[in-house]
């Protein structure tokens, strides 16, 4: 570019015939750089969309199908003479039963419903027939007369979950051709199901028990829900929020408002900026150094995970209320100091309101980041298989629980391809509860922040 | 008394402390004719105060210490000899913890009076099969010492208990009570309780420092422990990573860090042209609806939880680098490898350099670019020679805050990258680094004595070292880019 007044007879360098209409060949060159850059830079953006595109579609398209169940509709005869042979419906007799006595119910109702519809495929054999039952609908059934000993020696309608390959089957994860090479079902079995489906036994509808019910083994995938993984990320949502909101918004009203400017005050906000960019898993480790093996928490408890957490989001929520305090104009806390207030009079009573929605924002998006951390967690074992809920908070909180994010990885390390699917579809409920909190925070400084 | 209970007292001693402290002020105003010093409430509150954060200090405090004093108490009683061969001191003292919890438990159940526990003895009654019957499982018969053990375990825990409720409701109502006592007129009520809570507002913020001590303090602790144990050379030096739960592992780092290098490596190499462009079209060409739609969407990237990201890169980007590059080209069969671990991560890091970059970008103040279109220069001519360079500083302190964020990244790692420590070049295998070795040795039944586990804090303060290092040079580097143009 500078080389045009470098040269002497300049027309010479733009143009040959030296016309200002007309662009040269250097000028050609220099415009198409510019617009190749341009394109890069387009590119560019459009890669990152995508990407954000291709990753949200991915985890849509495996995860959304976890939502809907297949459902075999059963009329279960729950026969005395199996389940309770005193006759006298004693809780305790019927506690001993185990879920062996009740697979016999299940299989004679299958047969009586195979025959009253009057299906048959050829080469299923009975076992093919029970099987398209999960495993998990014997527990549904014994659960069911423990809660009432009356209904014994009744008909009752079930809806029963279908095994995880049937419901593969109709969510397109399992074909015929999968099937013949699998030990877990048959091409019969699959039959089977289709008859039972156009004959209304069968049906595909909202899964509400994916949201509601605990974890299960790696042989029953169409059991598993997130119950218990909700219920461990409140209480450690809970731990997060009742500890690190006052001692974020304490550490921030001293730094900002009343810390002398000295060595100390340094150290401590170098500090504080430093612990924001230490590694998550950094913190795992110190939770179990301390929390676990120093104080002797126990393992997989929400309270240790919260506490862990708490010290990992300090720094977001300190480092978004010390803006927001910064963001209240110098004019307000003079006015207050004019009519005569004291320096914490004017904080508490003037500053500290005025930046309130600042403060809680910044907190909604530092407990959103502490939602879907997983690595610490996994070493504090909160990874361990647990099936049990909780108990209700305070004692809860000291209870074996999963998290969400957890829940994800610990299911993604199991062998059988549906748990991919229940896997995508936490991350679903995940991100979910994500945009709620993100949502509110925006919604918030919308309508609450001022602009001075 | 249950901690729950002991803090409602507290706070209910509170409570009366503020309108008792409030009802003396003016009680003694009214008698007295004088006028009060501070607000009435200020009197109230300073009482308030004295009653409640002494004494929810001391109860934190305890809760802390006393299950660590009682355990080494217990801890010393039981004679090597009731420890089973190879076996450990701390597998026994859970058991113990369990039995006292058991009693405690038939105690509460009524099916055992305080009288008959204390004749109770191990080698006449049967202990595993009573405690069995209230749902307290153990592995093997209870011999007479840790029974001894556990009982002891548990008056120590009662008499500690006891103490503690004592202690802690003394302090409360004695320090409240002195504070109340201190009440009148003339007393200099606002200023007690503003230095008071001035004093709590210093030490919220010390927490932080605190938890950066706990940090440095456990990672140094255990990993001297570690090199106690396992020659530190070996560990720095040696080129194979080879766990045996059985011991007489090799624990290498290297190839832990040639993993976590090539990987960060490979992140970069994606997310900082991408990042970089992005935020030069964004801040330099794009219009003002591209912008105002485009910025969002990309930040939207940096909010996503990194689980996300790891399945992401387990059930799509794996799979598809195996079946469309890797497989076609011979070059591996793995699903999980650099490449997938890398291009994912750096997805993640995109937006990071992108918002990181475009701050630095707008900084540049505006007199530079205009005096390069004055001179002809077109606006990729004046981005690439006038902007880069002044810009150059930041942007190398962004990409060093992006290279300690991939160093650090874990559940990316551990799902798309695998766990085969291997020193090699070809991205399409699986490697593994530093942050999914420190998972995989610390997940599961732990064990704090042997190496194969203490090693992970070795890793974990390698790890930190090098993140930290990072960071200060990176803060240090942006910094004097931002005073420069200030």
């Amino acid at each position: 570019m500078t080389d045009l007044t470098a040269t002497p007879d300049g027309a010479a360098v733009g143009s040959k015939s030296g016309s200002l209409f007309e662009r040269g060949a250097r000028t050609r060159r220099r415009h198409a750089a510019e617009r190749r850059f341009r394109m890069i830079g387009l590119a560019a953006v459009i890669f990152a969309i995508l990407a954000l595109v291709g990753l949200l579609g991915s985890i849509l398209s495996n995860g959304l199908s976890s939502f809907r169940q297949t459902y075999v509709v059963l009329d279960v005869y729950l026969d005395p003479a199996k389940l309770d042979k005193t006759g006298d419906r004693d809780p305790a007799e019927l506690q001993k039963l185990t879920t062996f006595s009740y697979a016999p119910l299940l299989k004679t109702a299958m047969e009586t419903l195979i025959e009253e519809k009057g299906i048959s495929v050829d080469g299923a054999s009975s076992k093919d027939v029970d099987a398209i039952i999960s495993k998990e609908a014997a527990a549904t059934l014994r659960h069911f007369v423990l809660a009432n000993p009356s209904s014994i020696g009744e008909t009752v309608k079930f809806d029963l979950l279908a095994s995880g390959r049937i419901d593969g089957y109709y969510k397109g994860r399992v074909t015929m051709e999968t099937a013949e090479l699998d030990r877990n079902v048959s091409p019969q079995q699959l039959m089977l199901a289709d008859e039972l489906k156009a004959a209304g036994a069968l049906t595909t509808r909202f899964n509400l028990s994916f949201f509601t019910a605990p974890d299960a083994s790696d042989t029953r995938p169409e059991a598993a829900g997130l119950g218990v993984a909700i219920l461990g990320s409140i209480y450690m949502m809970l731990v997060v929020l009742v500890l690190s909101l006052p001692i974020a918004v304490a550490a921030s009203i001293y730094l900002e408002e009343f810390a002398p400017k000295n060595r100390l005050t340094d150290i401590i906000e170098v500090n504080i900026s430093n612990l924001a960019a230490v590694p998550s898993i950094v913190f795992g480790i110190l939770g179990l150094a301390v929390f676990i093996n120093f104080a002797g928490l126990p393992q997989s408890a929400p309270i240790v995970g919260g506490l862990v957490l708490t010290l990992m989001t300090l720094p977001t929520i300190i480092i978004a209320t010390r803006a927001a305090l910064k963001a209240v104009p110098p004019s307000i806390r003079e006015a207050a100091l004019g009519v005569g207030a004291s320096k914490m009079q004017a904080t508490f009573h003037h500053v500290l309101p005025l930046a309130v929605p600042g403060i809680l924002t910044g907190t909604i998006i530092g407990l959103a980041q502490a939602l879907g951390e997983t690595a610490p967690l996994l070493l504090i074992g909160m990874v361990a298989f647990v099936r049990e809920f909780p108990a209700a908070p305070p004692g809860g909180f000291f209870d074996p629980a999963s998290a969400l994010p957890v829940q994800v990885y610990n299911w993604t390390q199991r062998g059988d391809p549906a748990f991919v699917e229940r896997a995508s579809g936490a991350i679903i409920v995940l991100l979910v509860f994500l945009v709620i909190m993100n949502g509110l925070a925006i919604v918030l400084r919308r309508r609450f922040e001022r602009r001075w | 008394m249950t901690p729950g209970v002991l803090i409602i007292i507290v706070l209910v001693l509170t409570v009366a402390g503020y309108v008792l402290g409030r009802r003396r002020a003016l009680a003694l105003a009214k008698r007295d004719g004088a006028r009060l010093h501070s607000l009435p409430g200020y009197y109230g509150q300073s009482v308030a105060l004295f009653a409640a954060v002494p004494a929810l200090l001391l109860l934190a405090a305890w809760l802390f210490l006393q299950p660590l004093l009682i355990e080494n108490q217990v801890s010393t009683q039981i004679p090597n000899s009731a420890i089973p061969e190879g076996g450990a001191r701390s597998l026994v003292m859970a058991d113990v913890r369990r039995i006292a919890d058991g009693l405690d438990r038939l105690v509460e159940a009524g099916s055992l009076g305080e009288d008959d526990l204390a004749t109770m003895r191990a080698d006449f009654s049967d202990i595993r099969g009573r405690l069995a019957s209230i749902g307290v499982a153990l592995g093997s018969n209870v011999s007479p010492a840790v029974f001894q053990a556990a009982k002891s375990y548990r008056s120590l825990n009662g008499t500690g208990s006891l103490l503690r409720n004592t202690a802690v409701i003394g302090v409360s109502l004695g320090l409240g009570f002195l504070a109340w006592r201190r009440v009148r007129p003339s007393m200099r009520a606002r200023n007690t309780s503003e230095t008071f809570i001035r004093a709590l507002l210093m030490g919220s913020s010390l927490i932080a420092i605190l938890t950066t001590f706990g940090i440095v303090g456990s990672l140094l602790f255990e990993t001297i422990h570690f090199f106690r144990m396992y020659p530190a050379g070996e560990f720095f030096l040696s080129t194979v990573w080879n766990p045996q739960f059985r011991g007489g592992s090799t624990l290498g780092i290297l190839p832990l860090l040639w993993g976590t290098f090539y990987v960060s490596f490979v992140a970069l190499l994606l997310a900082v042209p991408i990042g970089l462009m992005v935020a030069v079209y964004l801040a330099e060409y794009s219009s003002k609806t591209l912008r105002s739609f485009a910025k969002p969407a990309i930040e939207v990237l940096a909010g996503i939880p990194t689980i996300v990201y790891g399945l992401f890169a387990l059930i799509t980007v794996g799979p598809l680098l195996r079946d469309w590059i890797a497989q076609p080209l011979g070059l591996g069969s793995s699903s999980s490898s650099v490449m997938t671990a890398g291009l994912v991560m750096g997805i993640m890091l995109i937006p990071f350099v992108s918002s990181l970059s475009d701050d630095i970008i707008n900084a540049v103040p505006q007199a530079m670019r205009e005096g390069s279109y004055g001179l002809g220069a077109t606006q990729s001519e004046t981005v690439r020679k006038v902007i880069m360079p002044a810009a150059l500083p930041g942007i190398v302190g962004a990409v060093l805050l992006a290279a300690s964020r991939a160093i650090g990244e874990t559940m990316i790692v551990v799902m798309g990258a695998g766990a085969a420590a291997r020193l090699g070049l070809n991205p399409f295998e699986a490697m593994t680094t530093v942050t999914v070795k420190i998972v995989s040795q610390l997940t599961g039944d732990t064990e704090f004595a042997s190496p194969e586990t203490l090693v992970a804090f070795a890793l974990g303060l390698t790890l930190f070292v090098f993140t930290l290092g990072l960071n200060i040079l990176a803060l240090y580097i942006v910094r004097r880019y931002r005073e420069q143009y200030e």
